[in-house]
């Protein structure tokens, strides 16, 4: 019994430091999120990340993985840690308040003819 | 579609549209290779990618080829159905991958010297090689980035990355001198009109990757001991290996579609 917990105990260990080396090996790669572009004068949108061990490096994987296609015209990355977001727990705060007021909603005006895109 | 040229003509374009429909059939399937065992995911569909500009770049070369040679052989004949000897492309591109260092080294030779004789090319006189040709230079200007970065941050990265790197330069500089060979079927075809008298680019070629290889920290190697012979089907013993796994599919199932 003390043997065997000792082996646990051990394989616990290899996995850390194989886990840590891992980590180290990959520190110079950082995430960037990317955004596409699909034609000029639209938004750049949310496309998803890649990693990179630095600005042009994640412009290029941005090329390869998500405009190989000719999806976009325009690309931008960003590193991830450099994105400020909300977090899951403010959504109640932050988002509830637009929801529950349908008087904050433009429901209640005719749009008139002819207008499009409205 | 068959164009009006004469025997000896249409035999020298022959020759040279393999030439280059091979340099890229060979090296896009040696980056092939690279699928599902590059060191990242990103990396794994870059290289992919550039596979596939080459494989894409041989088809239409081989193509032309095959309408110039006007006697019923199609692409896949030319690409499938031809022995190590009638191969005509460069001893460079079929050198091994061994590891990522050298398979960038090799890429950033070979697309250097392209992005300089493509753009010379692209001003043929013999339209569809022209457009072959200047599509190839939009392409090839991407892989030349791509590698050129690579080079950079391997040459001047770590202690090991820089030893491969600059092992991978001195192996694979030997092979260099070929990309400038010239023979009676260029002399052939300037004459003729067909092609432009292409600048010296030798000098242009040596002064560029010099520049790279200095500020990737990396030594630029004597000329010794260069290799010669892919050009007139004279090949390292590679090229046999890489045939026999890339054309086993279409000789076992001889006219097979898929």
């Amino acid at each position: 019994m003390k043997r065997q917990l000792l082996t646990q105990k051990r394989i616990k260990k290899t996995i850390e430091i194989f886990m840590a080396e891992q980590s180290e090996e990959k520190s110079g790669w950082k995430i960037w999120e990317v955004f596409t572009q699909s034609k000029t004068g639209e938004p750049h949108i949310h496309a998803g990340n890649v990693h990179a061990p630095d600005a042009e490096m994640a412009l290029q994987n941005a090329r390869d993985v998500y405009s190989r296609r000719n999806e976009a015209v325009s690309l931008w990355v960003v590193p991830a840690d450099q994105l400020v977001a909300t977090s899951p727990s403010d959504s109640g705060s932050f988002f509830d308040p637009a929801n529950d007021k349908i008087y904050r909603h433009p429901l209640f005006y005719k749009v008139p003819k002819g207008v499009r895109g409205f | 579609m068959s164009y009006k040229l004469n025997n000896d003509m249409r035999t020298a374009l022959f020759e040279y549209l393999l030439r280059h429909g091979d340099d890229k059939l060979i090296l896009g399937h040696r980056l092939s290779e690279w699928c599902g065992h590059a060191p990242i995911l990103e990396e794994d569909i870059a290289l992919a990618n550039i596979a596939l500009d080459c494989v894409g770049q041989a088809s239409a070369f081989l193509s032309l080829a095959a309408e110039v040679e006007d006697k019923g052989r199609s692409e896949d004949d030319l690409a499938y159905l031809r022995n190590e000897l009638q191969f005509k492309n460069l001893l460079l591109v079929e050198q091994p991958n061994k590891d990522f260092a050298q398979t960038i080294t090799r890429q950033f030779f070979y697309s250097s010297y392209g992005i300089y004789f493509f753009q010379n090319l692209a001003k043929c006189e013999f339209e569809p090689l022209a457009g072959i040709f200047s599509k190839a230079v939009k392409e090839t200007s991407y892989h030349l980035r791509h590698c050129k970065e690579w080079m950079l941050r391997l040459g001047d990265g770590t202690e090991e990355s820089h030893n491969k790197t600059q092992e991978a330069v001195n192996d694979l500089w030997r092979f260099t001198d070929e990309l400038f060979f010239k023979n009676e079927i260029d002399e052939l075809l300037i004459q003729e009109n067909i092609l432009p008298d292409t600048n010296p680019i030798r000098e242009t070629w040596r002064n560029y990757v010099g520049e790279v290889l200095t500020k990737a920290t990396l030594q630029i190697p004597q000329d010794e001991n260069m290799q010669t012979g892919g050009r007139r089907g004279t090949h390292t013993e590679h090229l046999g290996h890489l045939l026999a796994e890339m054309q086993i599919i279409a000789r076992s199932y001889p006219n097979a579609k898929w």
